[in-house]
């Protein structure tokens, strides 16, 4: 196995007036969860469907798992495992009728049975999609991505509309997946996603990555100067310090025991992701 | 799951079997009908529709004949139940595709089967096993309640053989001509809006409603240019007795004709169809 699943180089595309994707280039390692960050109309979902096989590049290099997806066959699709932005489909089929029938497609399906008890839908299996909360038939739609054990799993969107409970457990279960082996590309709005689920993430803006790391470190989150703010007679005080550590040590000193507020700040990833975007003109 | 790697090279140069589309096929044939049965509006107003029309017409216009001018009457219920019959035809496959395809394309269901291993031939295929069955099942349904209900004479061996290629015909270029039609619609909830006015236009001057005669001569020749005239004709030649062919606009039942226009829709649709079918939405570029 090859220990690229999906490279990028150079791509293009173009919508009349709208250079949607400008020169992106891209590498995800086989087995590991890969984020793509970026605003509406960054270019994420057209590059995520160039990769899907679903649109046409004006130009560039692409190969998922070894193959150009605009000649993606029977085979490769199988290989794959897509669950797309928006699902309101198929309202009178039960859970169980759907994984079922969507098992048949793939030569080497997974039990479907046990795909929708990994999902937390065993109690719903004979509930129509139509009486399913929206978390519920997100979770349908991992079921449905994963049937085939796919080697690559394409996520848009997948915990938009969750409940906090409910997007804990629906990142235990994608970081499970990987676990078991599974290249993931997952493509969402929430930085707390990214950051708890990404091994590494892009950041995407007009068409364009503009930064790539892991999640701690991404545009030099981790070396960027740190805040500490502390209170002194009742009055807050801030210094930023490269060296956080020393200055509390100094503060402790001083204080001979307890620093009254003390807050060490590194920039969130939010910090981080405004502070990448906003320095690209958003079109 | 551990050996796989040392595995992976075999696997490459020799890919799993993929399952054919003909089983497929079938699958997505159960898939359709379950669909379509747990629907309430298609079974109302696609598969119960002719049913519910011919109930209504040979209660009200029971006890009217007609006469064709040759010293042969007829009930109306049974003028009526030809035409019922090619509505029927044209509901469940015309209309039936026009419209789900139509929101299945809009609703991402497309657009998610694309994204399998499905190869496409099976989904066409699912969708005339599943107009195959519930056009059979609505026709039976039909004969029972004209048969048994309104005591309408059934054909001979002949009259069958005439149905059973109108009917295969008919079915046929419905089907491909709703594939077509379906890209016509801008959404999936547009849908029904556009097509059912066709459908209903084409009833009313097909002379599904009225004997075709009593229609004004323009409305003949309008209808004359839609496959719906020739699929009640045929039905007509099929179910009604031989004498009533002088009451056709050309003295007779012009089965060749009928055979001409419905191949020629067949052809036209399926190249059409074949042309315009998309697996996304019309604005997802």
């Amino acid at each position: 196995m090859t220990s690229t699943a999906i490279r990028v180089a150079g791509l293009h595309k173009r919508y009349g007036e709208k250079q949607a994707v400008a020169g992106l280039d891209l590498e995800v390692r086989t087995g590991e969860i890969f984020s793509v960050l970026g605003p509406n109309g960054a270019g994420k979902t057209t590059t995520v469907e160039i990769l899907e096989g679903f649109r046409k590049r004006d130009s560039g290099e692409v190969q998922v798992l070894g193959t150009d997806p605009q000649r993606g066959d029977r085979h490769w699709r199988a290989r794959l495992g897509i669950v797309l932005q928006s699902s309101e489909d198929r309202p009178e089929l039960t859970v169980r009728e759907q994984v079922h029938h969507a098992a048949k497609f793939y030569p080497r399906p997974r039990d479907p049975d046990e795909v929708i008890a990994v999902v937390g839908l065993e109690e719903k299996a004979a509930t129509r999609s139509r009486q399913l909360s929206g978390g519920q038939r997100r979770r349908l739609d991992v079921a449905l991505g994963v049937i085939g054990s796919p080697e690559l799993l394409f996520l848009d969107e997948p915990t938009t509309g969750f409940d906090p409970e409910a997007r804990r457990s629906f990142w235990e279960l994608i970081r499970s997946l990987r676990d078991s082996g599974t290249t993931i590309l997952l493509t969402t709005h929430y930085l707390d996603e990214a950051e708890a689920l990404a091994d590494r993430c892009a950041v995407v803006s007009s068409g364009r990555v503009v930064a790539l790391d892991t999640p701690k470190n991404l545009g030099g989150r981790a070396t960027r100067v740190a805040r500490v703010r502390w209170l002194e007679d009742g009055v807050p005080h801030e210094v930023e310090s490269e060296s956080p550590t020393a200055y509390v040590t100094e503060l402790a000193a001083r204080f001979d025991g307890e620093i009254p507020g003390l807050q060490v700040l590194r920039p969130t990833l939010e910090d981080v992701y405004l502070s990448l975007i906003g320095s690209k003109d958003e079109r | 799951m551990t050996t796989t790697e040392s595995k992976t090279p075999d696997l490459t140069t020799a890919p799993p079997r993929l399952p054919g589309a003909l089983r497929l096929g079938l699958d997505r044939t159960v898939i359709e009908l379950k669909t379509f049965f747990r629907e309430r509006d298609a079974v109302i107003f696609i598969f119960a529709y002719p049913v519910i029309m011919l109930g209504i017409f040979a209660t009200v216009f029971g006890d009217q004949t007609i006469d064709f001018g040759t010293g042969t009457e007829l009930d109306f219920a049974a003028y009526f139940l030809p035409g019922m019959v090619a509505t029927g035809l044209l509901l469940t496959s015309f209309q039936n595709l026009a419209i789900s395809i139509s929101a299945e394309r809009d609703d991402g269901s497309l657009k998610r089967l694309r994204g399998t291993p499905m190869p496409p031939a099976a989904y066409f295929l699912g969708k005339v096993g599943s107009v195959l069955v519930t056009s059979l099942v609505q026709m039976i349904l039909l004969f029972a309640v004209a048969r048994f209900v309104f005591d309408i004479a059934m054909p001979g061996a002949d009259g069958w053989t005439t149905f059973a290629w109108v009917f295969l015909l008919g079915t046929a270029s419905g089907a491909v001509c709703g594939v077509a039609f379906s890209s016509l619609p801008r959404s999936g909830r547009s849908s029904s809006a556009v097509v059912t006015p066709v459908v209903l236009v084409l009833q009313f001057i097909s002379g599904v409603f009225f004997t075709f005669p009593s229609l004004p001569d323009w409305m003949q020749q309008v209808a004359a240019l839609f496959p719906l005239k020739w699929m009640a004709q045929g039905m007509r030649a099929a179910f009604l007795p031989d004498a009533a062919k002088a009451a056709e606009p050309a003295g007779t039942w012009e089965l060749p004709m009928v055979a001409a226009v419905l191949a020629a829709y067949l052809v036209v649709g399926l190249v059409l169809g074949v042309k315009t079918f998309r697996w996304r939405r019309r604005y997802d570029g």
